[in-house]
């Protein structure tokens, strides 16, 4: 060590010192930085997760979205329609941008030329084109009389929606009047000429409307161009038409048949959806096999497996918080007698439970009440397992030693002394208990062992048993609900585990 | 450890017999089918319903069931579904079919799980391991018939590879039966192996941490010597009670794996009797599943104490 040659430490005059305090007190100065409580410490731990983070806000936004969908839906459950049975998704304003989705797209394979005739016989009278692309042609060689000829097939995409073309309907003459005045109005037209099937060869598939054979096999004028079949039998016409024509009639042709009373029309499926219902069909999830608008059926399921999956959880977090406390507090005899009681409950397996208290309840208090009351009556049994642990660990402690001896009841020592000390296990494991009602509710609606169709709409687990039924043909119908499903039971695993490990940071990565 | 072990099963025993007797209580509470008049199994089951004491108070009528089942195993004949059969011979008949779907499973599964398990722990903290830890979480959280789904979607439909559903016929253990059922098979497997893989990764990950370890490497075993002979031997202690748990539940099949690919086995059985409210069969099925639930919790507890005898089960501190 060198010393200092400026200065000599050892010689320091003696006005060179001064007193720190001399009439004053010394007080510790006051924490500048702010207090955290037992949540906010919590919470901080939480947000440095962040697969957690992501999983709260994914969670988020499935709860919105249960609780919005179904009001910024334009459809209800209870709108089935039995036309558009199995859809894909569709907006017709996105579908026009040709960019591949929300196009109603279904793959019809092996379409001959009588089939691609038909599509454009739809594309002409409509004007809603239902190709939107050829995928593959295959070509064949058949024996066609007595000559070799090649025969071409396509396998295309077709929009489901556009593909309904014309339907049959039959109206009152009010009816009638009522859709014509609409036409007039809104120049979209319904009604579209009659065809007699005897002018067709007898087909009475009511979207042709062109000449031809009897299977369907169109007949061209000599430019390759349709020859309109359109009625004009006036001797057979239901009512008076004022309406709009089609391009090219003169006023000769026919618009609705005769019908014992009433008139029968070939109408336009998508014009008559929209004078029925105010508006286009527009599915963004498509349909189901009930013809349910799926954004509007899976949210209106969704809000009630977690408005369910809540109050389970919060009933049977009651009881097994209070009954775990009563075992582990007294412990001994009542310990035992209570662990009896429950183990004999824990055994009976989950699907007799339900089943049992589907069949002896639902008919007096409701299929949800007494589907609730199979919930809780096992569901408490591993809160309250949970609680007796954490009173165990607690009970013997010094503070509730003292709080004894200045004599505080049971009562208060339960709940006010040691309660507070589990309160962080028995919070966390709530929020993972709620994936585990929901996946059971889910399996046994899905299992059709309880139906909640009439009180809830529809279901989660419902929707995936009728997606089921369809899963090849429209597999849309079964991936939506369970993509919402997948997500959900993710996101609220990650989130409790999260919620877990920032509440016991010591058992950071131990499962369970 | 033996007198434990006999005191838990006497136990268990009692517990069954509690739930037995409440769902049986409960199950002959409900209004009796009403039988087809003209049916010539119509007069024998109306007989058998008198000798049975049907009229009597539920404790007699639990009393001769309990007799009837203990001297002559007879529980009953079907009123509904499989009307006037003998209810366990049916029972019999749909035993192997989820057994050997079920069996298939966990071969497959439980030798994968570990293996998965082992390799992410010993990996630890790498990508890897993190990779293998989400997808398990994944499985996990996602029910069964989402990727069942999945897997008929794509390996039935799209790729062609597999029939949709479960080959009919009995001859359970032939090729083309399990390939027919391999669907099934993957389906119930991705669970079980999810499961094995966190239990193994989490057991092995504290072991390999223990102080033994450190010894076993420091007196000079490689690292592969120390994991296999000191690390997985500990860590058995926990997977192995797992495994016997797993074999005891593949009696019971799966309910909604059954549905999905049509397996004629226990567990579509009982969702019939439920559907179909053949009581006899309903509760045939609700003493089975509570006998394999309560069987698969004594045997893990049990086997925990002999795998490893520094746990002493039940003995006062």
């Amino acid at each position: 060590m060198s010393m200092n040659s400026e200065f000599d430490y050892e010689r320091i005059p003696a006005e060179k010192f001064r007193f720190v305090q001399e009439n004053e007190n010394i007080h510790d100065t006051e924490l500048q930085t702010k207090a955290r409580s037992f949540f906010a410490d919590a919470f901080l731990r939480f947000s440095k997760n962040k697969s957690s983070v992501i999983a709260a806000w994914i969670l988020l936004f499935l709860i919105l979205y249960s609780i919005f969908a179904p009001i910024i839906s334009q459809y209800d459950v209870r709108d089935t329609d039995k036309m558009y049975i199995n859809f894909p998704s569709f907006n017709r304003k996105i579908a026009d941008l040709g960019i591949g989705i929300f196009d109603g797209a279904k793959t019809y394979d092996s379409q001959n030329d009588i089939a691609m005739a038909f599509w454009k016989g739809i594309a002409e009278e409509t004007g809603m084109d239902p190709v939107i692309k050829k995928l593959r042609s295959h070509e064949t060689e058949v024996k066609y009389r007595g000559q070799m000829v090649k025969r071409y097939t396509y396998d295309i995409e077709v929009n489901a929606y556009y593909a309904l073309g014309m339907v049959y309907r039959v109206f009152s003459y009010s009816d009638y009047k009522k859709i014509q005045d609409w036409q007039n109005e809104t120049g979209i037209q319904v009604i579209y000429p009659y065809v007699e099937p005897d002018d067709i060869s007898g087909n009475t598939n009511p979207s042709i409307w062109y000449k031809c054979d009897a299977s369907g096999a169109p007949i061209y004028d000599e430019n390759g161009n349709f020859i309109p079949a359109y009625s004009t039998h006036t001797e057979k016409a239901g009512a008076e038409y004022n309406s709009i024509r089609i391009e090219g009639d003169d006023g000769s042709y026919v618009y609705s048949t005769a019908k014992s009373g009433s008139v029968q029309c070939r109408v336009c499926y998508y014009n008559f959806y929209i004078y029925n219902n105010g508006h286009e069909p527009s599915f963004i999830l498509g349909t189901n096999v009930m013809g349910m608008d799926l954004f509007c059926a899976i949210g209106v399921g969704a809000r009630f497996s977690l408005i369910f999956a809540i109050l389970v959880s919060a009933i049977n977090l009651t009881i097994g918080a209070v009954y775990g406390a009563i075992q582990g507090y007294y412990g001994g005899y009542i310990d035992m007698a209570l662990d009896r009681i429950s183990d004999i409950l824990s055994g009976v397996p989950f699907v007799v439970v339900t089943t049992l208290f589907q069949l002896h309840l639902a008919q007096r208090v409701g299929i949800v009440p007494s589907f609730l009351f199979a919930f809780v009556l096992t569901g408490w049994i591993g809160m309250a397992a949970l609680t007796r642990k954490q009173f165990y660990r607690f009970k013997g402690q010094e503070f509730v030693m003292a709080a004894r001896t200045l004599g505080a009841s049971d009562r208060r020592l339960m709940f006010k002394h040691i309660f507070p000390n589990a309160i962080g296990t028995i919070i966390t494991s709530c929020a993972l208990v709620i994936p585990g009602v929901i996946s059971s509710e889910t399996s046994m609606t899905y299992l059709g062992i309880v139906d909640l169709s009439d009180f809830a709409g529809t279901t989660i687990g419902t929707l995936l048993s009728q997606g089921n039924a369809s899963a090849t043909t429209s597999p849309h119908a079964m991936l939506w609900p369970s993509l919402f499903l997948g997500l959900l039971m993710i996101s609220f695993n990650l989130f409790g585990n999260g919620l877990r490990d920032a509440f016991n940071p010591s058992t950071r990565g131990v499962e369970d | 450890m033996i007198k434990y072990a006999l005191q838990r099963t006497f136990y268990m025993l009692i517990v069954f017999l509690i739930i037995t007797l409440m769902c049986f209580v409960l199950i002959r509470m409900l209004p009796q089918p009403i039988l087809p008049p003209e049916d010539p199994h119509t007069q024998v089951i109306e007989l058998r319903r008198e000798a049975l004491g049907y009229n009597e108070p539920y404790l007699v009528q639990f009393a001769l069931f309990a007799k009837n089942v203990i001297t002559k195993f007879d529980w009953g004949l079907s009123e509904k579904l499989y009307f006037g059969q003998d209810v366990w011979k049916i029972f019999i008949g749909k035993l192997p079919a989820s057994m050997v779907v079920n069996l298939y499973s966990i071969i497959l599964s439980i030798p994968i799980g570990i293996a998965f398990g082992i390799f992410a722990a010993l990996k630890k903290n790498t990508w890897i391991d993190y990779t293998l830890s989400t997808l398990t979480m994944v499985v996990i959280s996602v029910p069964s018939f989402v990727y069942a789904f999945l897997i008929q979607y794509i390996f039935c439909y799209k790729l062609g590879w597999f029939p949709f559903l479960v080959k009919s016929g009995t001859d359970w253990l032939s090729w083309p039966m399990f390939v027919s059922m391999v669907p099934a098979v993957m389906s119930l497997s991705f669970g079980v192996i999810a499961g094995f893989t966190r239990t193994t990764r989490a057991e092995l990950t504290e072991v390999l941490t223990s102080e033994f370890m450190l010894l076993a490497r420091t007196k000079g075993l490689t690292k592969t010597q120390a994991t296999v002979r000191h690390a997985l031997k500990n860590c058995f202690v926990v997977i192995v009670p797992g495994i016997f748990g797993e074999f005891i539940g593949i009696l019971g099949g799966s309910l909604i794996i059954e549905r999905i690919f049509s397996i004629p086995g226990v567990g579509g059985l009982t969702l019939n009797a439920i559907n179909g409210l053949d009581y006899n069969i309903f509760i045939l099925t609700t003493c089975f599943y509570t006998a394999i639930g309560l069987a698969a919790s004594l045997v893990v507890d049990i086997s925990y104490g002999f795998i490893d005898p520094r746990i002493r089960m039940g003995s006062k501190k």
